[in-house]
């Protein structure tokens, strides 16, 4: 029941079968699917879906795979909270966090793109997956890669936070830290998977694994009841999930599951690590490379492939886009958490900043709905706020210890009558 | 001469080789020495105004000609370059 026809290059136009492929080989653009939109509509009603699992796989008929999916079973359909105390915060009237922090099994947006692309590793036949990644990706991937039961070789830049090292090799992959930053072990894996015959999840296997990066937006629109928002801010590293936010939108007007104007889309990048932004606000098409300096190490990707397609969907779609300082991250971290109860990573703290500073701009208006895309979860980056929280008060046992401990506090004590 | 290694797509164009060897003292001079061994490679690499095109990295010793002076980056006779295509990840 494929509805996928074959991999399209982006740039040319050159046509190819279904293959573990993902670059032209006449111009070097990136591939991409083409789906049968005419098969598509005929199985993918509202109703359909909703009456499936409460997973990404419910969209199944917009994802590239032939058969069952194999992995990501429970990935996916992720809260999309309203947060009205953020809102009033940031002075705006209707406001959604899309909470992939919660999302299973790694606690980020990857678990999205490995569920297809580890899937669709399998029916190619592969026995080995892998990646390049800052963190979460390869948490991902060694999850799901066990679960597969697949061996899994996993590349990371040597200086990641702990929570996302231990937090790979938990699952027993062959964990390789690069001495380098992100785009160097980029580099490299484009030369490893060259030699090696794995699935490399973002680099061969690439055409299928960021469409599963889509099943992001189409949730956003499935949980405000068919509708789209006016406003997306969404945080850009390499490139990938914001361009398929707005392809998700675009494939649900095109078949009919809603009727809206698409929304405008915002990128968010950290000022360590801007060079989307930077072409943005210059009004160039030409991104020009940086070296990471960031406490956002999940976004800090100097070298962004398709960072022309997110100004392309910025563009196209009337939005904009910002960088946060690594002050300004800290902040939002903390108030994202002490406003709605979400514990995010510092990437996720640069779209809460960048939502904050757009708003404060006029780019986005405040009385409009915004969605605000969380992709990771801050129990993996403890460093990043280690030093900007209250530290415990150590006491001992007895009442009279915690007794003089509120009164040097000096918090307001809470009347008997008031309670119940 | 310099040696550079040549990712799958390009293969075709050396034959196979996985790695070849070019004479020049800077990238551009590298890429026409390349185009007159293995005929339409530089037309892969770069645009028809002589820019490497977007999708397309081109290292020498492991840094990325941007950071570089691109084209004009000076190439020793015992310099490694690599092409790359761009590849997407993180978050």
């Amino acid at each position: 029941m494929s509805t996928v026809i074959g991999l399209k290059c982006r740039e040319c136009g050159a046509d190819y079968p279904k293959v573990a492929a993902h670059v032209c080989e006449t111009c070097f653009g990136p591939l991409e699917v083409v789906y049968d939109y005419k098969a598509v509509v005929r199985s993918m009603t509202r109703e359909a879906i909703e009456s499936r699992p409460r997973n990404l796989w419910r969209y199944r008929e917009l994802l590239p795979i032939e058969g069952e999916p194999t992995v990501g079973l429970h990935s996916g359909f992720t809260p999309l909270v309203r947060a009205d105390r953020l809102a009033r915060a940031l002075g705006v009237r209707e406001l959604w966090v899309k909470d992939d922090s919660v999302n299973h099994p790694t606690f980020s947006y990857k678990d999205r793109v490995v569920s297809v692309s580890i899937s669709k590793a399998v029916e190619f036949g592969f026995d080995t997956v892998s990646c390049a990644s800052t963190g979460n990706l390869a948490n991902s991937v060694s999850a799901h890669a066990a679960r597969a039961g697949l061996a899994c070789y996993v590349f990371i830049p040597h200086d990641l936070e702990k929570g996302k090292v231990i937090g790979s090799a938990i699952y027993g992959p062959r964990v390789v830290a690069i001495q380098g930053n992100y785009d160097d072990v980029n580099r490299l894996c484009s030369e490893i998977a060259d030699k090696y015959s794995w699935a490399f999840v973002n680099v061969n296997i690439r055409p299928y694994y960021t469409e599963g990066a889509k099943t992001y937006g189409f949730e956003i629109a499935e949980q405000l009841g068919w509708h789209l928002p006016k406003h997306v801010v969404i945080p850009t590293a390499g490139g990938t999930i914001l361009p398929k936010v707005a392809k998700a939108f675009k494939e649900l007007r095109e078949i009919g599951l809603v009727s809206d104007p698409m929304p405008a889309i915002y990128s968010a990048q950290a000022a360590g690590c801007a060079p989307v932004i930077h072409a943005l606000h210059r009004g160039a098409d030409l991104i020009i490379p940086v070296k990471p300096a960031t406490i956002a190490k999940s976004i800090a990707i100097g070298n962004p492939a398709d960072g022309y397609y997110v100004l392309k969907a910025v563009r196209e779609t009337g939005g904009w886009g910002e960088a946060a300082t690594d002050a300004e991250i800290v902040d939002a971290i903390r108030l994202l958490a002490r406003t709605e109860g979400i514990f995010t990573e510092p990437a996720g703290g640069t779209t809460v900043a960048v939502t904050k500073k757009l708003v404060e701009q006029g780019r986005i208006p405040r009385n409009e709905s915004i969605v605000v895309c969380v992709t990771g979860n801050g129990y993996k980056t403890l460093e990043a706020v280690d030093g900007a929280v209250e530290q415990p008060f150590t006491i001992g046992s007895r009442l009279a210890d915690f007794d003089a401990l509120f009164a040097r506090l000096g918090d307001v004590p809470t009347p008997r009558a008031a309670i119940q | 001469m310099a040696k550079i290694r040549i990712p799958t797509p390009l293969r075709k164009f050396t034959g196979g080789a996985e790695e070849v060897a070019a004479e020049g003292s800077t990238v551009s001079q590298i890429v026409a020495d390349m185009e007159s061994r293995y005929p339409g490679i530089k037309e892969r690499l770069c645009e028809p105004d002589g820019r490497v095109r977007r999708f397309v990295n081109i290292y020498v010793n492991g840094d990325d000609i941007r950071f570089l002076q691109n084209l004009d980056t000076t190439v020793g006779s015992n310099d490694e370059l690599s092409i790359v295509p761009a590849i997407a990840g993180g978050l």
